[in-house]
């Protein structure tokens, strides 16, 4: 069962284009050099919204937290139940977090810890999203 | 009569100082509907709207007030119910009935306008046309009291469910991730608080120890405290008391979180009348004040809220309402933090540090003495787990408790200052009652 199909908004766009081109790219402030993540319309930081600029990052990270969804709300997904919904915490800055389902870990097994890597997962015709898996070590 | 209003009220930033209003407010009465799973969509005795013309009445006469008293509404115009939830549960259109159940307005939906001309209060001079949910709203009715924009104000909270499985539609029912779900929904989380808590939980166990099922005592209890107070849903439905084998064998919902860590949609009303200090001393029952009210609503840095974040926002809540309500953490004899998932109350337990509980102390707490009983009688209202989701037991029980009404659940400890919210660590707000104005 395919995953829900992300709706850019005229200030997402950007993101998800290159998402669509296999790069992940987030928000930088230039005055305040913080990188940001999810996209929106001002600096977390300094609430500046002209000095966001967009910056590609790695796609390097750590699982850092993890849950089974075995009921969720989510109709297209259900489905899938149960399965993994990591929190993947990036490389270039630990404070900003992405979320994965993990693809080729089992559920109920995610390794908290773990170092994952950016992979891009089709779920429509002209739509990618990224996902994480596990690094080979 | 329903006027705009703007975020001024509202005590959200830090170093306010004390309440410039502290214990000239007060709370003179409260009146709750029955308490139903479900709104049948046929008996026009038990709509939304019903339930919340019966709340009201119940208050006002339990303040010994009249019609002609009120001047003031406080009303949350969405219910927390339906397809989706929020202003998504109107399941419009349908076939109508006689008035006032002539419009979604009375029957799934409930606002002050509609109170107002329903309840026939002709000297209304305060009626936001918006209002938040309960826990803001609880803040806003003291604040107009204290500044003088009414002087005895209504405040309702009217919650509706209605036949399906809660919030299975509207957005949940799609196939695209549209607004700020397109950062969640793809990966299966659907942006509700569950989500937003259950990884800071996770996080927590791994800092301090511990396993999610070490939740259990506090929920039991929680339940145990409900079948103590008859205006909650597990008490006027016999519902059996939950017992631990029931806790660790029922299923997973978002593994950890389980079914019983989650608290059960409900159809029913409560309001409460606010008044002066001056007036609650005449009125029908001994006055509880309003000490302080606060709130907070944090921006989240990034996609997912961790255990440092939860950890900041509830010692800067706490912070916050103590300052303003000039009290410190050993003064609080009442403690209803909320419940609707057993998940944050540990995080509300250590942030507002209650009866010396520090960060990563939580579990030991419950797995002591905590009944009504006891010597640390936490979340004596049972919460919403232990009452449905009225998210109002936090309030009537602490207001009960200063009255030293709370029948069976009244607790063996002192009870003079009581702390009460429906609060999410990232956004909501508390109110600081005492039985005493100072």
């Amino acid at each position: 069962m395919p995953k829900l199909i992300p709706v850019p908004t005229e200030l997402s766009k950007p993101y998800w284009e290159s998402v669509n081109n296999e790069q992940l790219i987030i928000q930088y402030c230039t005055d305040c050099q913080k990188l940001q993540y999810p996209i929106r319309s001002s600096c977390y930081y300094c609430g500046d919204t002209k000095s966001l600029d967009w910056k590609e990052v790695e796609g390097k990270g750590e699982i850092v937290a993890a849950i089974t969804i075995e009921d969720g709300r989510l109709n297209r997904r259900m489905p899938d139940q149960p399965y993994n919904l990591a929190v993947i915490s990036l490389n270039e800055d630990p404070t900003i977090n992405f979320y994965s389902n993990l693809p080729g870990i089992e559920p109920y097994h995610a390794p908290i810890g773990q170092k994952v890597h950016v992979v891009f997962e089709r779920v429509s015709s002209d739509q990618l999203i990224p996902e994480w898996e596990l690094d080979i070590t | 009569m329903i006027t705009d209003i703007d975020n001024s009220w509202k005590r959200d930033s830090d170093g306010l100082g004390v309440w410039e209003h502290r214990g000239k407010v007060a709370i003179a009465g409260f009146g709750h509907s029955p308490v139903d799973r479900r709104w049948d969509e046929v008996n026009l005795e038990s709509s939304l709207g019903a339930y919340a013309l019966l709340a009201c009445r119940k208050a006002i006469e339990d303040a010994g007030m009249s019609l002609n008293d009120i001047d003031g509404v406080v009303c949350c115009p969405t219910t927390i119910s339906g397809d989706s939830g929020g202003s998504a549960s109107n399941w419009a259109p349908r076939p109508y009935f006689d008035p006032p159940y002539d419009s979604e307005w009375g029957l799934t939906r409930v606002n002050a306008q509609w109170l107002i001309a329903n309840l026939g209060l002709k000297n209304v001079k305060f009626a936001p046309s918006t209002a938040p949910t309960i826990s803001e709203m609880v803040g806003l009715a003291a604040q107009a009291v204290g500044d003088g924009l009414c002087n005895n104000c209504l405040m309702i909270y009217p919650t509706g469910n209605m036949a399906g499985r809660y919030r299975r539609g509207g957005p949940n029912a799609s196939d695209y991730a549209e607004g700020d779900s397109q950062w969640t929904a793809p990966w299966g989380n659907h942006g509700g608080n569950d989500f937003i808590n259950i990884f800071p939980h996770q996080q927590y166990c791994r800092k301090y120890g511990g396993e999610h099922d070490d939740v259990a005592p506090f929920v039991l209890n929680q339940h145990r405290n409900g079948l103590m107070t008859p205006w909650g849903f597990n008490y006027q439905n016999n519902i059996p008391q939950l017992t631990h084998d029931d806790y660790v064998s029922s299923r997973y919902i978002l593994r950890p979180l389980r079914l019983w860590d989650c608290d059960r949609p409900v159809n029913a009303a409560g309001a409460y009348l606010f008044t002066t200090g001056e007036r609650a001393v005449d009125a029908k029952q001994p006055p509880v004040y309003v000490l302080n009210h606060s709130q907070h609503n944090f921006t989240f840095k990034t996609t997912q809220p961790t255990l440092d974040e939860i950890e900041l926002w509830t010692d800067i809540a706490a912070q916050r309402m103590y300052e303003g309500s000039g009290l410190t953490a050993a003064d609080v004899d009442i403690f209803n933090p909320y419940d609707g998932y057993s998940i944050m109350a540990q995080f509300f337990l250590e942030g507002f540090q209650w009866h010396g509980v520090k960060r990563g102390d939580a579990f030991a707490f419950y797995a002591g003495d905590i009944r009504v009983e006891g010597p640390h009688p936490l979340c004596s209202s049972g919460g919403n787990l232990g009452n449905g989701r009225t998210r109002t037991a936090m309030y009537t029980d602490s207001i009960e408790q200063l009255r030293g009404t709370a029948g069976p659940r009244q607790v063996t400890t002192r009870a003079e200052t009581a702390l009460a919210a429906f609060t999410t660590p990232s956004s909501g707000g508390w109110i600081m009652l005492g039985k005493n104005p100072d």
